[in-house]
């Protein structure tokens, strides 16, 4: 299909001055300044003195440069120095923070895919009566808003005693997604049969075929659902709040969104708080830069999210 | 459902599902149920557990009156009369309706812009990535960064304002300008997604039509109204449905900021139902608001498609 280059670019290719291209690659230039501005800006604030930043506010390097506000956020400054460089003396925990983030999207993402790969096996391959069924009723609550699921859920969790656990804050999401088994149903139906009919006349079971001919042949969708899931997992912020609050398990994103909420009105400590964004946006950001193509190219596919 | 895979790789072929384990399954003459229910048990499970009785269970309890601590007292219809009667309800469906429309009109046409220019322009994944990244990073976070630029007195933003000569603004906390902030943070946040879907559409338009436009003597505006637009409906269903599901959900980024204010400026309903449920410990009128918004966005999915008959491609 990319073979017919679109009809516009031979047009612009025989002129060289063509105000119409240079319009729309600044465009494009702009658009990339206005997606990578914001991020930059965060660095530079988090790398600045909070108390040199009112007098500063437009300067584009770090005002008065220090790594004061990491080290704030990360626990290794005396509570003095904090005070010296505009920290409002609130304390956060960021590296349990930080840990929970880890164990809980860990755990969503192993057990999701896992268990999702299973049911899309046996949605793909195995021949039972009443699968279209099933699998029609899975996909049919891919439509039900995700708040109106939350507050049930709550309570199931609540009754179950499993409040501020990890367990409590992976549960809804550690057995399946609608979306997750849908994904990897698609790829496993598109996956060639011959080599599991041939290990099927040797006599092999499906537990056998699952695990050395599927999930071997599927690395690469596998790989990208982790990716999807565990972005999700890290990223979420509603369901984790509702049950999972006290500073035990507390994630990240609830973690930030605390660290915000103490600081004061008047004067807050906007370098330690861009300093913790950006630590919290690390893993995603080098995830981004490891797995980016694979990313974007899964992106198009899972628009049904 | 056959919108979904918009991407240049088609993970799907239809005839897949054909031939090979069947002969299998007829020489062995029986199914795979016990085999399949074993694989499929701990995913039942859940959806059981976590989605289907959930869905049950939140209707049910829009029908009773819950505090959380005792047990819910049926109450038949109590709780959505008093909907209609609740100011701050009219109020959040009305914050939530100015929310939607201006996320997606904004996102929508500044998506289009940005797929087409990476089309004709740039096609390189690198770019293609770099306008993804907001969305790859937490609602928190983005909300944070922004809150941060935004800031009345000394955000980035208000600082060039001054530069422009324009006078200051205080986003987040002023009546008027809470939303369409709020409304343009998420454009950005999800501006490069939307791209990211429009430009697998557009890919999927066969060259040679453009081509053939071409030698037709068409314009670039005719080309585009013409054979853009409406093959690139299904795609552009696909993505209206998405955004306008997602925008009627937002959350975190009112939760981050403005937490509803200033006064009732933007409390949303899912942050009105939040509020409701969580910090009044009125669950059963929690859940009869989001029975009604699962009604809202039922109605709107259907009406989309009929609408716009996004599963029918001219192509077709």
């Amino acid at each position: 299909m990319t073979t017919f280059a679109p009809a516009s670019r031979r047009a612009t290719g025989r002129r060289p001055l063509n105000w119409g291209r240079i319009a729309t690659w600044a465009a494009l230039i702009l658009a990339i300044i206005v997606t990578l501005g914001p991020f930059l800006w965060m660095l530079r604030t988090a790398l600045s003195n909070n108390h040199s930043l009112a007098t500063h506010s437009g300067d584009l390097l770090p005002a008065d440069f220090t790594w004061g506000g990491f080290a704030r956020v990360l626990g290794l400054q005396s509570t003095a120095q904090a005070q010296a460089e505009g920290g409002s003396g609130a304390s956060i925990s960021f590296w349990q923070y930080l840990l929970n983030s880890v164990i809980v999207s860990t755990l969503i993402t192993a057990s999701q895919v896992f268990f999702s790969a299973l049911a899309a096996y046996a949605f793909a391959r195995l021949q039972w009566k009443g699968r279209n069924k099933v699998f029609a009723l899975f996909l049919g609550t891919l439509l039900v808003p995700g708040i109106f699921t939350a507050l049930p859920n709550f309570l199931l969790i609540k009754n179950m005693g499993l409040l501020n656990t990890y367990l409590g804050i992976a549960l809804p999401t550690m057995l399946m997604t609608p979306f997750a088994v849908f994904f990897l149903r698609q790829f496993f139906l598109g996956m060639s049969r011959e080599v599991e009919e041939a290990a099927m006349l040797d006599g092999a079971k499906h537990g056998r075929i699952f695990f050395q001919i599927v999930i071997p042949n599927a690395v690469g969708p596998l790989a990208t659902l982790c990716l999807l899931t565990f972005i999700a997992a890290w990223n979420d912020y509603f369901w984790p709040l509702l049950v999972g609050n006290a500073p035990a398990v507390r994630v990240l994103t609830v973690g930030l969104g605390v660290f915000k909420s103490q600081s004061p009105q008047g004067a807050p400590d906007w370098s330690g708080l861009m300093a913790a964004t950006l630590i919290s946006a690390l893993p995603i950001l080098l995830l981004f830069i490891a797995f980016g193509k694979k990313i974007v190219n899964s992106i198009g596919f899972s628009g049904i999210k | 459902m056959t919108t979904t895979s918009v991407g240049p790789r088609k993970p799907t072929r239809p005839s897949a599902d054909s031939g090979g384990s069947q002969r299998i399954v007829r020489r062995r003459g029986r199914g795979d149920l016990r085999v399949a229910l074993i694989f499929v048990a701990p995913a039942l499970v859940g959806f059981v557990l976590f989605y289907l009785v959930p869905t049950i269970r939140g209707i049910y309890l829009s029908f009773t009156d819950y505090s959380i601590l005792g047990n819910p007292v049926w109450v038949g219809v109590k709780n959505y009369v008093k909907i209609f009667q609740d100011k701050l309800f009219w109020n959040s469906m009305g914050v939530t309706l100015e929310y939607v429309l201006l996320n997606i009109v904004v996102q929508t046409v500044v998506a289009l812009g940005l797929a087409l220019l990476m089309y004709h322009v740039a096609k390189s994944t690198v770019i293609r990535g770099i306008l993804l990244l907001p969305y790859l990073v937490a609602n928190v976070i983005v909300a944070l960064l922004w809150f941060w630029m935004l800031d009345y007195q000394i955000g980035i933003v208000n600082q060039m304002l001054q530069w422009l000569g324009i006078p200051k603004v205080a986003f987040f906390g002023n009546e008027f300008w809470a939303i369409p902030t709020i409304a343009f943070v998420n454009v950005w946040r999800h501006m490069g997604y939307t791209a990211l879907l429009l430009f697998a559409g557009l890919q999927a338009i066969p060259g040679h039509l453009y081509e053939v436009a071409n030698l037709d003597g068409a314009s670039k505006w005719q080309t585009f109204w013409k054979i853009t637009m409406p093959l690139l409906r299904p795609v552009l269903l696909l993505v209206l449905v998405v955004t306008v599901t997602g925008s009627f959900q937002i959350f975190d980024t009112v939760a981050v900021t403005t937490q509803g204010g200033p006064i009732n400026a933007s409390r949303v309903i899912q942050y009105y139902i939040y509020q409701r449920a969580f910090t009044q410990q009125d669950f059963g009128y929690g859940s009869a608001l989001s029975v009604i918004l699962f009604i809202i966005l039922g109605v709107v999915a259907f009406l989309q498609m009929k609408f716009l008959r996004g599963n029918e491609n001219d192509l077709a």
